[in-house]
């Protein structure tokens, strides 16, 4: 099953980027909670979430009534893989190192 | 927060393969060396069974129990670190894996794993390594091979 055109497409929206961001932050949430995160319509919020599961970005669990999001970086680990592994990792993740501390910007 | 108390992930992957492959490759010892980053697990198979990590140099790194064994269906292990102090002191987590049937002759594999306790160092860590384990293990099942050395390696 080749999922790139369905992941690519899915991370080619802002919100949905955004989504994904607000569950790496913390990871487990109700649609109710990422709608709080966001300012963005419940029923967006849950388009959106139904095309990140549909490229397997996001991942749930039901618990009783209630369905908690993850943040599933699997398919990304695919992409990373494809294009990056022959390169030096070690090289590439100093040079994003160097970027994140040159703009400033915190992990979280 | 609903989950205010527990720390976890949920991973998935599709993996052109059988559910009975899948089952053997994350029962089996041997098998187990070839995609978990140079590590392998070793454990008694059955339900109550003895579990653990080993590094390649013989030092433990996890060790647990298997809590649910059901072949082809549903691994559950109980789990915790052992060569961290500090991941430790976190004490046990809970680790199932579920194989499902998907489309196009594929089975989807579902990992979670929690641990009952806010923002935990120990889910910090594991869910790292993770997605390379499950990289690796898709890798080996559908070409043959793994696509990243072992992390661990001497």
């Amino acid at each position: 099953m080749d999922n790139d055109d369905a992941v690519f497409r899915a991370l080619a929206e802002a919100s949905r980027r955004q989504l994904l961001d607000l569950l790496r932050v913390r990871n487990g949430r109700t649609l109710g909670e990422l709608r709080r995160g966001v300012d963005m319509s419940r029923q967006a919020v849950a388009k959106h979430l139904a095309v990140l599961e549909c490229a397997n970005l996001v991942s749930f669990l039901r618990l009783g009534r209630e369905k908690l999001h993850f943040i599933n970086p699997a398919p990304i680990n695919a992409i990373a893989e494809r294009w990056i592994s022959k390169f030096d990792r070690g090289r590439i993740a100093a040079l994003s190192d160097l970027k994140r501390n040159l703009e400033g910007e915190d992990d979280e | 927060m609903s989950n205010a108390a527990t720390s976890q992930f949920v991973y998935v992957t599709y993996i052109r393969t059988t559910a009975d492959r899948l089952w053997s490759a994350l029962t089996s010892t041997e098998f187990s060396q070839k995609y978990w980053l140079g590590a392998r697990t070793e454990a008694e198979w059955r339900k109550g069974g003895a579990w653990r990590i080993v590094f390649p140099d013989g030092r433990l790194a996890d060790s647990g129990e298997i809590v649910e064994f059901e072949p082809a269906k549903r691994l559950a292990i109980r789990w915790r670190n052992e060569w961290s102090p500090e991941l430790k002191d976190e004490g046990w987590s809970l680790c199932t894996m579920e194989i499902e049937p998907a489309a196009g002759e594929s089975v989807k594999l579902t990992v979670r794993h929690a641990i009952e306790r806010d923002d935990s160092k120990f889910i910090g860590a594991v869910s790292g390594g993770w997605p390379q384990i499950l990289s690796n293990l898709k890798s080996l099942l559908e070409t043959g091979a793994t696509i990243l050395p072992p992390k661990y390696a001497s």
